[in-house]
């Protein structure tokens, strides 16, 4: 049985600065990863080669026992990122900027109104995204992925600008995709309370 | 069944795209009114520059309002990806199952629609300032029509290709001006051979053709250069 | 067959055997060069009409076609790198842009000597081949600039590769659309197609100087093409093993 998502002897630069060699892991439903490792140590880049955004040196990263490279399309309708920046149009309402990603990915059947209840952001439903707080853009970026509806969720520091309560927003719901069966990959330098199978990966 | 559905992703990532660049271009009219000034003005520095004389302005008429228009577009398209690269919607864009070059296509609609069909209508105001008859202003509108197009679809990719760099601005306009230099020839020489009294059927085929071509090809391109610019 | 490729392409490799085929490149183009100097500027017969001025022509012609053939080199090179991920084309691409322009100048400045006694112009617009050439030498411009302005090199390589191939389906349409545009009002060329058929003392040393050209290109595009190889692999231990080694 092979798993859901694997990654098989990665190694990646970044200019002429080796990060990793020979990286392998494994996930399946309700699996997480954990990456974690200092400033500069190469999560972020580790991320965006998943996310397919820079190539890999060496390995394959494999969904569905497929590689990536090859079927980007299928990986991609399975996957949701929340990177540092959070990718939304500061001139937009939260609204209009939730609204826009049901053209890039398939939506969940979760209402819409209840989630932003539940991440306590209904109320700026109609302001311009540049009038929000840091911590409340990551919010909304929290938004994203529950209403997208994808196996694999990719969480580059999510816990960045957000107070005791938003950390511990984002705990819960991401336990809450994984005893879904859902996946996640999540880089952070904090401590990480999340139940459930979770595998560690250091980066030096 | 799987392909129907990829082909609806593709339709509704194009649109909306371009829904939501529409919406950015409504909250900030001033992206859009920027380069239409920018083409007045341009326009309006030939007069200045070779004299008042009607005949010479006559004359020179569509070429300098093609020139000017060619460099106002030039001056929208810098912006066209630089927004999205740099708040991190781009990223979003790169990992969505929607093709790249179906949402690059949806920029590219909206950019044409805020920058090269605003060119088309405001040209017959300029075109008076020139003394051009009637039915000249109205080729000279057609040319921009079909011109405009391919300007748009062949800037994407230069603006793919330079976004993120810093000096991207004057090298936007190093690789796009002669890559667009067969859209100047056809789209000013058109109009002044209508001016002359002369047929322009071949020119406006031209152009129709070659909007076409991009058409065909400037999305992957600029597919290709986004992943590339954004590694 | 495939497996030649991959050892063609691999970079210790090819910069030893690029070594051993310069000469074989490099003599025969000095040879053909030298020929095709002499007899044309001393044996060919003077042309009727433009007298001794045509004789540029054996210059100007063969910088004309490799400006053009440097740019399909390249715009290839760059399709085979970004497709099949071949440094080496790339490496090829970047080498030859330089070259490209230089022909592209030469073409260029040799046409506006010739156009002086001609036209009584250093610059004729009506002339196709001309304005063609200076459009040619903006698209060099332009990807060498594109180059120049980002640092990493693979991402250079896979930017220019896609300006230069978009250039390429361009190249033909920007000849075309020159040509309607001066055949609107039927200005002077240089050189008419479908002309009377050359003399043999005429035609001889302007093939000899194409070849030459086109030889002394090829044994340019492998000496960049070293130095290119060196610069880019230069962290790896086959160059600093090279270059201890004392470049043996």
């Amino acid at each position: 049985m092979t798993a859901k998502f694997s990654a098989d002897g990665l190694t990646l630069f970044r200019g002429e600065r080796l990060l990793f060699k020979g990286l392998s892991f494994a996930l399946d439903p309700g699996g997480m990863l954990l990456l974690e490792g200092q400033n500069g140590s190469g999560k972020t880049s580790l991320m965006r080669a998943i996310a397919g955004l820079i190539e890999f040196e060496d390995g394959d990263v494999l969904w569905d026992g497929k590689p990536v490279r090859s079927n980007r399309q299928a990986f991609y309708g399975s996957l949701v990122w929340m990177q540092h920046r959070v990718g939304f149009k500061a001139d937009l309402t939260l609204v209009e900027n939730l609204r826009f990603e049901s053209h890039l990915r398939a939506q969940s059947d979760e209402d819409f109104d209840e989630v932003l209840e539940r991440l306590e952001i209904a109320r700026l439903k109609r302001l311009p995204l540049r009038s929000l707080s840091a911590g409340q853009q990551r919010r909304v970026a929290l938004a994203r992925m529950l209403l997208s509806r994808v196996p694999l969720w990719l969480m580059d520091e999510p816990f960045t600008n957000l107070d005791r309560q938003g950390r511990k927003l984002v705990m819960d719901v991401t336990t809450e995709h994984l005893d879904r069966g859902g996946m996640c990959i999540m880089a952070a330098h904090q401590d990480v309370e999340i139940g459930g199978n979770v595998t560690k990966i250091v980066l030096q | 069944m799987s392909n129907e559905h990829a082909s609806a992703g593709m339709m509704s990532g194009i649109l909306g795209v371009a829904r939501r660049d529409l919406l950015l271009a409504w909250k900030r009219p001033g992206d859009i009114l920027n380069p239409l000034f920018f083409f007045a003005m341009v326009a309006a520095l030939f007069p200045l520059a070779v004299g008042p004389s009607p005949e010479q302005l006559q004359f020179s008429g569509p070429a300098v309002m093609w020139v000017a228009a060619l460099l106002a577009m030039l001056l929208s398209l810098n912006s066209l990806f630089l927004s999205d690269f740099e708040d991190g919607s781009l990223d979003q864009m790169l990992v969505s199952p929607v093709p790249l070059s179906a949402l690059g296509l949806g920029k590219t609609l909206a950019h044409w629609l805020t920058s090269g069909l605003p060119l088309v209508l405001v040209a017959p105001v300029v075109a008076i300032t020139f003394q051009m008859p009637i039915f000249v202003t109205g080729y000279l509108m057609l040319t921009l029509l079909l011109g405009t197009i391919s300007l748009s679809l062949l800037g994407s990719v230069g603006a793919a290709l330079t976004v993120g760099l810093h000096r991207g601005t004057a090298l936007l306009s190093l690789l796009i001006l002669p890559l667009a230099m067969p859209i100047l020839i056809f789209g000013a020489r058109t109009v002044s051979l209508v001016a002359a009294g002369d047929g322009a059927a071949g020119g406006l085929y031209f152009l129709a053709a070659y909007a076409v071509l991009t058409l065909s090809f400037a999305p992957f391109a600029t597919a290709a250069a986004l992943r590339i610019s954004n590694e | 067959m495939w497996k030649f490729f991959h050892q063609m392409a691999s970079p210790p490799h090819f910069y030893r055997i690029a070594a051993k085929m310069i000469p074989w490149f490099m003599a025969p183009a000095l040879m053909l060069i030298a020929y095709g100097v002499y007899a044309g500027l001393f044996l060919a017969p003077m042309d009727y009409q433009q007298g001794d001025a045509f004789r540029i022509i054996y210059v100007h012609v063969p910088s004309a076609y490799l400006s053009m053939m440097t740019y399909m080199v390249m715009a290839i090179s760059a399709g085979i790198g970004l497709i099949w991920r071949i440094k080496l084309a790339h490496a090829v691409a970047a080498a030859a842009a330089p070259l490209g322009a230089w022909f592209t100048f030469l073409a260029l400045a040799t046409g506006s000597i010739w156009g002086k006694p001609m036209w009584g112009t250093w610059w004729e617009w009506g002339d196709p081949r001309l304005t063609s050439e200076l459009i040619m030498l903006f698209l060099y411009i332009g990807y060498m600039a594109l180059r120049g302005a980002i640092d990493d090199t693979t991402k250079a390589d896979r930017a220019s590769a896609v300006l230069a191939l978009v250039g390429a389906v361009n190249v033909p349409i920007i000849h075309f659309s020159v040509e309607w545009w001066s055949s609107l009002h039927q200005g002077p060329t240089l050189i008419k197609e479908g002309g009377p058929a050359m003399d043999p003392g005429m035609l001889y040393p302007l093939l000899a100087m194409i070849f030459g050209f086109t030889l002394l290109f090829g044994g340019l595009l492998l000496r960049r093409l070293r130095a290119e190889v060196l610069f880019r692999e230069r962290r790896t231990k086959w160059v600093k093993e090279l270059v201890l080694s004392g470049g043996k």
